[in-house]
């Protein structure tokens, strides 16, 4: 696998452009492998890569049944941040914020992460409080926090409706400058050429049918290009957890739901820092290429189909209005929607299963892109030693029935109030 | 937005309707704590028909059960809700 670089470019400018070759090769299936990981999304493909770069091992499988990145790595809003007040929480997404920082240079991919700044919206006297202990939570844990003055709120993003009748009238900011967005699809394809060039192999259009088991213990899955054996499985399907683990007979503390977002037509720069309101739901961000991406609450009601209801839009689209009244003159573009794994506390679950040699990685809610880095990395531990990593043993798939639930909400086992 | 047919009112839109929960994740009266856990916690969340309890918020209030393909938002039925329909 060649590397990129500018020289490697000036090169090609001078070869027209000819020695150009596919990022990832495209591998018939072997008949065993160490560890089959199901799906090939950022965090399967993340957790390939670490497997093979950090843990030396690389007779591995990427399953994925359509294209990678072509799930819910593609369908987010592309926003990176840690900003959890629970310790466990903000702890594996600050682990992960730092792997960000350093990603496109580790990978020779650039997944051109913008660390902008990430900003919640305070509208109340309430609102305030409740920021200034999740900063004080962070900082205790030594992750960037900094409590905005309305005035500061202002001058950062002087687009927003800061008039005391706006219909959510701004008191404040919590921004968590670190944080950004980054480019969706190259995080898919930078872990995919990262894994391929360690011997990973990642096979397309590849569907995951059944687990083949020996007594109870999963040594294969059946798929729609045949039987492959594997001494570890790693479900990484997150959307479709429920389907999949429904294959080995498991029932998971997660209900999908769809998620929408939305894209105007690309302007000049408007949005300066990724904008968050959590009392309303919703989160603005411009795109490099200009447009602004928004999206709001999931569709509350279980769904497998990739696709949202104009009235869940509507809502999202309101708010973003309210905030940032000057959106009302731009065109959407597109819209789109994922499937999410809701889980019932609200943080992901990964770790073993009660079925020997499978392992899960799900239940990411609307949360998962920018765990990418820090989930591969964990799950690549937990497959390969079959122990969680210090990082991902609080959020085992057993602490729903040991009490152990990690509420940042504080909303209780319902995956619908979220 | 779905139309769903309520059996008090006829077919109303979707945004008059509150999703609650599965069928199945009702917990009877006299479960153990491990069948309460188990109906409390984790959910069938298949990728086909299940039954699910909707009210009609907006309507007339009444709660109701609705088989719903969760891919193809298909509503094969959609009958009032009575001890019969709790497990």
């Amino acid at each position: 696998m060649s590397r990129y670089s500018a020289f490697s470019l000036l090169r090609g400018a001078l070869t027209g452009h000819r020695h150009w070759q596919p990022a990832w090769r495209d591998p018939e299936p072997k008949s065993h492998y160490d560890i089959i990981i199901i799906g090939g999304g950022g965090h399967g493909l993340a957790t390939a890569y670490y497997l093979a770069k950090v843990h030396g091992l690389t007779n591995i499988a990427v399953l994925e049944k359509g294209w990678i990145g072509g799930g819910n790595t593609g369908r987010n809003t592309t926003i990176v941040r840690s900003n959890y007040r629970l310790e466990p929480l903000h702890n594996f997404f600050e682990f992960g914020l730092k792997l960000w920082h350093g990603l496109s240079d580790e990978l020779n991919y650039n997944v051109m992460f913008s660390p902008r700044g990430a900003m919640f919206l305070g509208h109340s006297d309430a609102d305030m409080v409740k920021l200034a202990e999740r900063g004080d939570a962070m900082r205790c844990d030594g992750i960037d926090a900094d409590l905005l003055t309305r005035d500061q709120v202002a001058k950062l993003e002087p687009l927003l409706d800061m008039s005391r009748d706006a219909r959510f009238p701004i008191q404040g900011g919590l921004i968590q400058r670190r944080g950004g967005t980054a480019r969706h699809d190259a995080v898919a394809w930078g872990y995919g050429r990262g894994a391929d060039s360690l011997g990973v192999d990642i096979i397309q259009k590849c569907e995951v049918t059944g687990f083949v088991r020996d007594g109870g213990a999963v040594v294969g899955v059946e798929t729609t290009r045949g039987r492959i054996g594997a001494g570890r499985v790693g479900i990484c399907v997150a959307g479709h957890s429920g389907h999949v683990a429904g294959l080995a007979g498991l029932k998971l503390p997660v209900e999908s739901q769809t998620l929408q977002a939305m894209v105007t037509e690309g302007v000049k720069p408007m949005i300066n820092s990724v904008i968050m309101s959590q009392s309303l739901h919703c989160y603005i961000s411009q795109s490099d290429k200009g447009g602004v991406v928004f999206g709001g609450d999931p569709d509350n009601w279980p769904s497998y189909a990739q696709r949202g209801h104009p009235m869940v839009m509507e809502g999202a689209v309101a708010q973003g209005l309210a905030l940032v009244p000057a959106l009302s003159r731009l065109r959407m573009v597109r819209t789109w929607s994922g499937v999410t794994d809701m889980s019932f506390d609200g943080a992901p679950i990964i770790g073993e299963t009660p079925v020997p040699n499978l392992f899960l990685n799900g239940g990411w809610c609307y949360g998962g892109f920018k765990a990418t880095p820090a989930s591969g990395w964990t799950y690549a531990h937990t497959l390969a030693t079959g122990k969680p990593h210090a990082l991902n043993a609080p959020f085992s798939l057993d602490r729903f029935e040991r009490g152990a639930t990690i509420d940042e909400t504080g909303s209780g086992p319902m995956p619908n109030s979220r | 937005m779905m139309l769903i047919p309520c059996p008090h009112c006829g077919p109303r839109a979707q945004s008059e309707f509150i999703y609650e929960r599965t069928v199945d994740s009702v917990v009877p009266l006299d479960a153990t704590s491990q069948e309460a856990m188990a109906k409390l916690f984790t959910r069938n969340n298949p990728r086909g028909v299940d039954d699910e309890i909707w009210r009609h918020t907006y309507g007339c209030r009444a709660w109701m059960v609705l088989s719903r393909h969760r891919v193809t938002n298909e509503i094969s039925e959609c009958r009032a809700i009575g001890p019969e329909a709790l497990p």
